[in-house]
This record gives structure tokens, sequence and C-alpha cells, in this order.
């Protein structure tokens, strides 16, 4: 709102000045990234962003804030693929005061067009910081989901026996997804045998021990057989002492012993070549 | 209301389900099974599920009854074809089926009732 004329007043000094500002704006901006970008980069995006500005203050059109918002939220977007950190980009917008300032001070009359600038500066500054931190958040979630996947690869053991070597903490998250991994390589291998080793996975509480159960049910309401190997003796203490039971789910030490196991219930014996 | 059909093959009554059930249906599958195990003296029934996208717990609870039925008769009960996402749901509702044999397919069902695995 400037219902007092003071931002069209400011944008036309800025219009005026352009040159000048932009020039020791950008200067700023170069010093304070202690010269990891070029001033010829520097000065023609902020030479674009000052124009933006002028606009909006100006409000010439109902675009201009728009454009700006999106053009701060790239220039974050991009600063942070940099490397740069949130308050370096923010620093970057706030010095626009600093070098307007340099040019308004003598000038006592724009004291109150310089006070409304400076807080429209203000909202433009962190809105880089929210930028920022919207495209972090957007990059972890980007990263877990990628993580999720990489870590359940269903493998075929033998003919007719699947195995999940599981890494990592099961959560109920993952048990979800192993599920269905394993459940649908039941179904397009044909497979009646599976093996979940837990070699991989750190902690055996009861809640994992939970998600492993109803694995394991799933997988026989398929009609498969399951076994799970890769019981640590540290864990095989940990569930004992949790009062875990496993009921008649065949458990074993290592995926060998799991294979034996499978290929013995499969009518299949390895003999000396 | 569907009536689903029941095919005798041998010594096996093979049911196939192509739409997803109706609590009547499945109540009446129930009935029509027990009057053909009682006539044919069948020794084996396999209900394929194959086509069920969905199951909720009445369902759940009706296949394992069909279970007891069949044993009543004398006769086993394998249920062949459950979808991933159908046992994911099964196993969350807690029903584990417990009573009924279940297997990938129709033909390994075919070899858990003929003894042969």
């Amino acid at each position: 709102m400037d219902t007092d004329g003071t931002q069209v007043r400011m944008a036309d000094y800025l219009r005026d000045h352009h040159d000048k500002v932009v020039g020791r704006w950008s200067e700023l901006v170069v010093a304070g990234l202690r010269g990891r970008t070029s001033l010829e980069e520097v000065r023609h995006e902020l030479g674009y962003l000052y124009s933006l500005i002028v606009r909006m203050l100006s409000a010439a059109d109902d675009h201009a804030a728009g454009e700006l918002r999106a053009a701060l939220d790239e220039m974050s977007r991009s600063r942070a693929r940099d490397g740069f950190t949130p308050a370096e980009t923010a620093l970057g917008v706030f010095s626009l005061k600093q070098a307007v300032y340099e040019f308004v001070a003598d000038a006592a009359e724009m004291v109150p067009e310089f006070l409304s600038f400076s807080r429209s500066i203000d909202d433009l500054g962190l809105r880089t910081f929210e930028a920022y931190s919207a495209a972090r958040e957007q990059i972890i979630s980007d990263q877990s989901a990628a993580m999720l996947e990489l870590s359940t690869p269903v493998v075929r053991l033998w003919e007719d026996i699947v195995a999940v070597p599981l890494v990592g903490t099961l959560d109920s998250a993952r048990t979800q997804l192993v599920m269905e991994r394993l459940l649908d390589a039941l179904v397009t291998t044909g497979a009646d045998q599976a093996v979940i080793d837990i070699t991989g996975v750190p902690t055996v509480d009861t809640e994992v021990a939970q998600h492993l159960l109803k694995t394991v049910s799933a997988v026989r309401l398929l009609g498969a057989e399951c076994t799970i190997s890769g019981i640590r003796p540290q864990v095989a203490q940990t569930i004992v002492s949790l009062g875990i039971e496993f009921g008649d789910i065949a458990t074993k030490a290592t995926l060998a012993d799991a294979l034996a196991l499978a290929l013995q219930r499969a009518g299949l014996k390895v003999v000396p070549a | 209301m569907e009536q689903v059909p029941i095919v005798k093959i041998g010594r096996t009554l093979f049911v196939s389900i192509q739409v997803d059930l109706q609590d009547e249906s499945v109540l009446r599958l129930q009935e029509d099974l027990a009057d053909r195990l009682a006539a044919t003296g069948a020794s084996g029934v396999i209900i394929d599920i194959t086509a069920v996208e969905i199951v909720d717990s009445f369902i759940g609870r009706m296949l394992t009854m069909i279970g007891s039925i069949s044993r009543l008769f004398d006769a086993r009960t394998v249920i062949v074809g459950m979808r991933p996402a159908v046992a994911i749901t099964l196993t969350e509702l807690g029903l584990s089926m417990k009573g009924v044999r279940t297997a990938l397919n129709a033909e390994k069902g075919l070899e858990i009732l003929n003894g042969r695995s």
C-alpha cells in the first residue's frame, strides 16, 4: 500500500539513478560473495531484479510483484545449487539498501521514501531465505525416496527361491515397500520360497519383529514359505529377552544356512561334483 | 447378487471368483459349496481369487469359514491366486487365514491337494 506516494517517488529516484545504483549494488554483492562470482554475471542478474523492483514500487502493473517473487525464488535456488549459504543470498538482497543509502544519504527529503523502501527490501531478502529452505526440504525428501527405492532389492537365489537382503532400519514405510516388492516378485517368478535376510538391520526390537512377522504372514498368503536369516548373536539375545516369538517361522544365522534349508524343502541336495 | 459357478473336475471342486464379491454372494457361495460337497463327495476345493482386487475382513472370515465347512466334509481347501495388495490388506487386518492352505495358482493348488507338494 502506497497511500502517500513514497514508493512511487522511490521508484522514480531508482529509475533515474539506475546505472550508478546497480553498479554499486553489484560491487557490494561481489564483495559479499568473496570473489566466487564475476562482476559481469552479478550486474546482469541484479539489473534484471532492479528493474522488477522499480516496476513493483511504481505499481505500474500487476505482474511485477509476481515476476519479482519468481525471479527471487530462481536466484535463491541457483545460489543454493552453487553452494552459497542462504545468508549470503539474503545479504546480497539487503545490500541494495546500502547502495541506495550511499546516494540518498545527503537528501533529507528522501528519508520517508527510504524507510518504506527499506522495509520492502527486507521482505524480499527474507523471501530468499524461505525459498532456500523450501528447496532444501525438497532435496531431502527426494533423497529419502531414492534411498528407500535403493535399499530393497529382491534377488533370485535359486529356482523358485527369492531373497530380500534388508539393509538399514525397518520401519513401517520400508516394511510396506518390502512387502509389495517381495509379493510382486513371488507372483512374477512363481517362487514358493522366500528368504528375508536381516544381517543389515541394526536393531531388532518388538516393532521391527512385528513388521517381519507381518511380511511373513503376507508371503504365506501367497502360498510361499518364508525363512528369516541373518540373526546375529546379540540380536538373538535381544529377541529372547523381549519375549518375541517367531512361532513356526524358521530362523537361521546366515543366508547360506537359509539357502540350504530352502533347497532341502524344495527336495534338492548339493553334492560334490 | 451373482451366483459363483462351481466346477467339478475329478475329485476337486473349482471355484473361480471373477468379480468383487458382495457379502451376500459369499454367503450364497458357502451354501452352494456345502451342497456340492455333500452331493459329490469331493475331497478338495480350490478357490481362485486371482481376479479379486478387494477383500475386506468379512470376506476374509467367510473364506476361512468355507475352509472349516469343507473340513466337515473331509475335504481340503486351497485358496489360490491371491493378489499382493490383497495379501497385504489381510495381513494388516490381522487375518492370517489359519486353517486354509494358500498357493500361488490353481496348478500349484492342485499339486497340494494331490499330495505331491
